[in-house]
């Protein structure tokens, strides 16, 4: 089943969910590694390259899955009404996260009004005027974002083991695809 | 009368020589008739320009007593602009110019010399990244005179070398043999105060 129902997530949504989850730590961590390379490295040039292009299809994919999530049921939150009330908002979070991280780290790039090359394919435009300067407070602001970001999906993470370890209920099952009831036996 | 007559002539030629004395320029920040660029070998293969978009400075010159001439620069090095985002990003960082520690760079004369055919040296210190070097500069005179517009003008071109080794900027190795010296190219252009 690719669409969501009340019940449980459709394949679209799990696929989606694992696959920016790989690739988010992926770029953090190409992130961190790219800006130490020296300049003489093979991967000078080409990490940069690679994760801008990533950033920006990233953002596309993003975008869909806002549709997505928007046009789909999604099954019920699991947990105290204010246990409700926090995962709603942690989880509209996370897109906010990922917008603002993609945001400022395409905000540098395009500091001079240049658009940001994906892979040798197309290219995004500078949507935004040239501003000299910007390059460093939105690299300063995407650095700040990033590690908040990993801060926050480590704490979305223990809360997922929270509910599979401690609640004993299906919300980490239901984003594997795994579909079985537990707790009543 | 006759005595009036000399008595205003001569004042007003002291009135003449005396702002001639204090002739003080301020590099025309405005206008941007100025430039401060350097220019560094990549790789060892070609020449790699940039500029510092904002600085400002003053001097003093005066034809009949060149050797009392000053000038002072002070540079925003956050305004380095190598027409590329993220190598001026890179360049402001803690690795090159860590503009957030240093974030201005000055030049303060100690010496004037002129070499006659328009060619002088101007020596002074010159501060980098919190280091300050003695630095001799190159200077041509380009031209004076009155502008179009009730001011009085003065142009210089500069040149000098700075080793990158000298300001202790941190990653400057990395660049490679070949971009261990920078030429650093000034176009002053002074408005009359």
């Amino acid at each position: 089943m690719l669409r969501n129902s009340k019940e449980q997530f459709g394949w679209v949504s799990i696929g989606i969910h694992w696959l920016m989850a790989l690739v988010i730590f992926g770029m953090f961590w190409l992130g961190i590694w790219m800006v130490e390379l020296e300049y003489y490295d093979d991967w000078y040039h080409r990490a940069p390259w690679v994760h801008r292009s990533v950033g920006m299809l990233l953002f596309f994919l993003l975008v869909f899955r806002l549709g997505w999530r928007i046009a789909n049921p999604v099954p019920e939150i699991m947990g105290a009404w204010w246990e409700k009330i926090i995962a709603l908002w942690v989880h509209r979070g996370h897109y906010l996260f990922m917008f603002a991280v993609i945001i400022s780290g395409y905000l540098i790039s395009t500091a001079l009004g240049r658009g940001v090359g994906v892979f040798d394919w197309f290219e995004v435009p500078a949507l935004f005027a040239a501003d000299k300067g910007r390059e460093s407070t939105a690299g300063f602001v995407h650095m700040l974002l990033a590690w908040g970001f990993i801060a926050y999906i480590g704490m979305h993470a223990a809360a997922a083991m929270k509910h599979h370890f401690i609640d004993k209920d299906i919300t980490l099952l239901r984003m594997l695809g795994i579909n079985k009831q537990r707790g009543e036996e | 009368m006759k005595f009036k007559i000399l008595l205003g002539s001569a004042l007003i030629a002291l009135g003449l020589s005396t702002s001639a004395i204090a002739e003080d320029f301020v590099i025309d920040k405005k206008g941007q008739h100025a430039s401060i660029n350097f220019k560094i070998q990549h790789l060892g293969f070609s020449w790699l320009i940039g500029r510092f978009n904002s600085f400002d400075g003053t001097f003093s010159y005066d034809e009949k007593n060149p050797s009392a001439a000053k000038v002072q620069v002070s540079i925003d090095t956050a305004s380095v602009d190598s027409n590329h985002a993220e190598r001026d990003k890179h360049l402001r960082s803690p690795d090159f110019l860590n503009v957030g520690a240093h974030p201005t760079a000055t030049f303060v004369s100690n010496s004037f010399k002129e070499l006659g055919n328009g060619k002088a040296e101007l020596a002074g210190a010159f501060t980098l990244n919190g280091v300050t070097r003695d630095i001799i500069i190159n200077v041509n005179h380009i031209g004076a005179g009155a502008d179009p517009w009730g001011g009085y003008r003065r142009g210089f071109e500069g040149f000098t070398t700075l080793k990158l080794v000298d300001y202790n900027l941190a990653k400057a190795n990395i660049l490679g043999a070949a971009s261990q010296e920078l030429e650093l190219h000034l176009y002053i252009e002074g408005v009359r105060q």
